[in-house]
């Protein structure tokens, strides 16, 4: 097949997220397949014979983060992808690569939990994501797309910015952005170029011996590695932060959701618009770095923040933080795979509104 | 003219609900038309109740999932008792009249019953009973051209099923028809 | 070869294979590690495999191996070295590349993976150290601990009916299509050490060939973990291991189809 050029086709998200792989590139891609993300496995096993590229069913998700760990480490572009309890399986892997610095992709097409929990959307592993995972000081990059044009976008975003440090990139996604539909542009093969790095081992061939290892038995040493991977962070946090706003110059209550809520909420914004109510959005697309300074920017002059997750509340924590107290932040969530609706969060935001009405009221 | 149109299919498993609405989302997208499609995914793909919600719109689509619908196409009877209540006022409803025996009972919304079934057995195909539904829909809302839907076909079908096309346009046709006789739509 | 040479290189009759660095091994007196170590390293040496091989270091006691083997090598996850092995091989067909793991690693913790990499036939060598114990994390049962063996984990003895029985993972892989060359080598006498050197130089000459996955276990020691003197412990392998794993090819190529 020509993929040398740009394309427009109409594609669920996960196969798109596996066609922008091949075109950016992929070496190897090792997974196991989990509803609802068993799309990317079938794409890759389809098309990466017939174009370029490695493609392997692993017994496990312990086995294909490993395999992920090896192939990184001798130099590959890698992904893995799975789904929120084959997530969980792979966290010590994980560890072991961040530790490491291996630059891999990985994707969460997050479903509903805990435990074996349901196949339908969720964002219930943000915490998972974006506090670390497994054991140990480590962060993850992860990046959240709310269309099938950011699934295949942030594939491309996400071996940049892993290979740039050196550190595992997340796309964490939902089961319902993983199965929807819609137009997505791809760039051409051979956009996104890849050297084999000097670190990886290929065989000493002219040079010192390279090793990967994640131990070392001094804790001073293992101080100073924990020190280095914290400036790393840190420079992560000072120049990857990525966002998006909507109506929020004049805005009184300002949402802020990430990935398909993200979606819902500004249509919500556009319903509340109508109503005359003052509404606005924020939306992380970095959910680490997380995007301190717009929430922190915006609790100075806005009346509140909703915050709207499919999950108990767990983002909500970091726009808190951020918020410091300068306003109130409110928070609506549906669990389990239940997606919301755009007239319920509006609902929420009257409910809000008519109960700081009735306090002031109150006051007076 | 509109300028969103927001569509729940919903029907059993195995009649054609979620490619009905990936051909109207593949349709909008050769019209160069913003689209999203979006499954219920689940254990209802192996044998329950499916539906899709489809969006074909000439500005970007914001939320992709919507619980209200300017349009719903109902081919069975649990689903016509989950969704008749989100058919916007003043939107439409196309229901399958040999399934549903409880016809819907709103005032406040265009209702149109079609035998798309019957008439797929007439044709001797019975798979192609959601082309004649999609065929009267898209008469009463021609939210994308009937040459387009036989395009997107093309890029949906694999080759091996090419041969069905024919079949499909005729359907497309009968649904036409079905609405031009018992709804007095001229064109 | 380093460059102030301390006797004349006429009169040298032995010196360490280059392939080995000038750290010093962490291991205690006696252990078979060592010795598997400089065999496999000098076979890599001699085989001229050096700049082309990539080893996978485990979880346990040689969970160093990569201070020791001059070559670039991966540290992995506890049982995940064939996993890791496999992600390298995969990526780099045209390498050598070769696991080296314990009794723990490679038969508890890592079965699926051991399993399921030899049943793909992954082109690598595993190098398996069948000690009976964990030595690491000082001295605990391990899958292939003896019959009655007293550990710090069974100290009673392993008592089948509680703890299982010894597990014979070689002769399980064995019966695996992707095994391509199983044999059960030891390094505690001069002579089952030129048959060992011999299995690694068949192993990487059927990789060079791409046949299937080469196994070999070496039947090995723990002279802290087991308690007993080095010279004890060669006394303990041919009386006890030996009989339980006795050596020998379990899989050689002329029994395989292909």
């Amino acid at each position: 097949m020509e993929t040398n050029k740009s394309e427009i086709r109409l594609m669920k998200g996960n196969e798109a997220l596996a066609e922008a792989a091949i075109r950016a590139g992929l070496d190897a891609y090792f997974g196991y397949p989990i509803t609802p993300q068993s799309e990317v496995l079938e794409y890759l096993t389809l098309e990466i014979p017939k174009r370029r590229g490695i493609v392997l069913q692993a017994e496990s998700e312990v086995a294909s983060i490993n395999m992920i760990y090896g192939a990184a480490g001798a130099g590959a572009r890698v992904m893995t992808s799975s789904s929120s309890p084959g997530m969980s399986l792979m966290q010590e892997g994980i560890s072991y690569i961040a530790a490491a610095e291996l630059p891999c992709l990985l994707v969460n097409v997050v479903r509903g939990g805990p435990g074996l929990g349901t196949i339908q959307p969720s964002q219930g592993d943000y915490f998972q994501a974006t506090k670390g995972g497994g054991h140990g000081d480590y962060r993850l990059i992860v990046l959240a797309p709310s269309s099938v044009q950011e699934m295949c976008d942030f594939v491309f975003d996400g071996f940049k910015l892993a290979e740039k440090y050196r550190n595992p990139t997340l796309i964490l996604s939902d089961g319902a952005l993983g199965q929807m539909m819609e137009k997505v542009e791809f760039p051409g093969d051979g956009s996104l170029p890849h050297q084999i790095p000097a670190w990886a081992t290929t065989g000493k061939k002219g040079r010192e011996r390279n090793f990967i290892t994640s131990l070392h038995m001094e804790p001073e040493r293992m101080e100073e590695i924990n020190l280095h991977l914290q400036r790393k962070y840190k420079e992560i946090e000072e120049n990857e932060v990525r966002y998006e706003t909507f109506e929020i110059d004049d805005a009184e209550i300002v949402l802020v959701a990430f990935g398909l809520p993200a979606r819902i909420c500004q249509k919500t914004v556009e319903l509340a618009r109508a109503k005359g109510i003052k509404a606005g959005l924020v939306r992380p697309i970095t959910l680490f770095p997380f995007p301190k300074k717009i929430i922190s920017d915006l609790s100075k002059k806005i009346d509140r923040f909703l915050v709207v997750e499919l999950n108990a509340g767990q983002m909500v924590e970091d726009v808190m933080l951020a918020a410091n107290g300068n306003c109130p932040v409110h928070f609506k969530g549906r669990m389990g795979g239940m997606l919301i609706q755009p007239e319920e969060v509006l609902e929420e935001i009257e409910k809000i509104v008519e109960e700081s009405l009735t306090l002031n009221a109150g006051q007076e | 003219m509109y300028t969103t149109d927001e569509i729940i299919i919903a029907g059993f498993g195995g009649q054609g609900v979620l490619s009905m609405g990936k051909i109207l989302a593949y349709s909008a997208m050769i019209e160069n038309k913003e689209t999203s499609w979006m499954p219920s995914y689940g254990p209802e793909m192996r044998g329950g109740t499916a539906n899709c919600i489809t969006i074909i719109s000439e500005n970007k689509i914001s939320s992709p999932i919507v619980s209200k619908f300017d349009s719903a196409i109902i081919l069975n009877q649990p689903s016509m008792n989950k969704f008749e209540d989100h058919v916007k006022e003043h939107g439409f409803l196309f229901y399958e009249a040999s399934t549903i025996i409880n016809p819907p009972t709103r005032e406040d919304i265009m209702v149109y019953k079609i035998a798309a079934i019957e008439e797929a057995n007439k044709i001797g195909q019975k798979q192609i009973s959601n082309m004649i539904m999609l065929g009267a829909f898209l008469e009463i809302k021609p939210l994308v051209k009937r040459e387009t839907v036989l395009l997107a076909l093309k890029k949906v079908l694999p080759e091996r099923h090419h041969h069905l096309i024919a079949v499909n346009e005729q359907a497309l046709l009968r649904g036409k028809e079905l609405v031009e006789i018992n709804y007095h739509v001229s064109v | 070869m380093p460059e102030e040479m301390l006797i004349d290189e006429m009169q040298c009759v032995y010196q360490k294979p280059g392939t080995l660095t000038d750290e010093y091994m962490h291991y205690c007196p006696g252990c078979g590690h060592a010795v598997a170590h400089k065999i496999l390293m000098e076979v890599v040496e001699e085989m001229g495999l050096q700049e082309d091989i990539i080893g996978v270091a485990p979880v346990g006691c040689s969970v160093f191996a990569y201070n020791y083997m001059n070559i670039d090598m991966q540290e992995a996850a506890h049982g995940r070295a064939s996993a890791v092995a496999t992600g390298i091989k995969r990526v780099r067909p045209d390498k050598f590349v070769f696991s080296y793991q314990g009794d723990g690693d490679l038969a508890a913790i890592g079965t699926a993976e051991t399993i399921h990499t030899i049943n793909r036939g992954e082109n690598i060598l595993i190098v398996f150290i069948n000690n009976g114990i964990y030595g690491m994390t000082g001295g605990q049962m391990a899958p292939t601990s003896l019959f009655g063996q007293k550990t710090s984990t069974s100290p009673y003895g392993r008592d089948v009916a509680h703890n299982g029985y010894p597990l014979k993972i070689t002769e399980l892989i064995a019966h695996l299509p992707g095994a391509y060359y199983v044999t059960r080598q030891a390094v505690h006498t001069p002579n089952t050490v030129r048959k060992f050197k011999k299995a690694l130089n068949n192993a990487f000459e059927y990789q060079k060939l791409n046949k299937g996955t080469c196994f070999i276990e070496v039947v090995s020691n723990c002279p802290s973990g087991w308690k007993m003197t080095p010279k004890e412990t060669l006394t303990y392998i041919e009386e006890k291991m030996l009989p339980e794993y006795p050596l020998g090819d379990i899989k050689v190529p002329t029994q395989n189809k292909n």
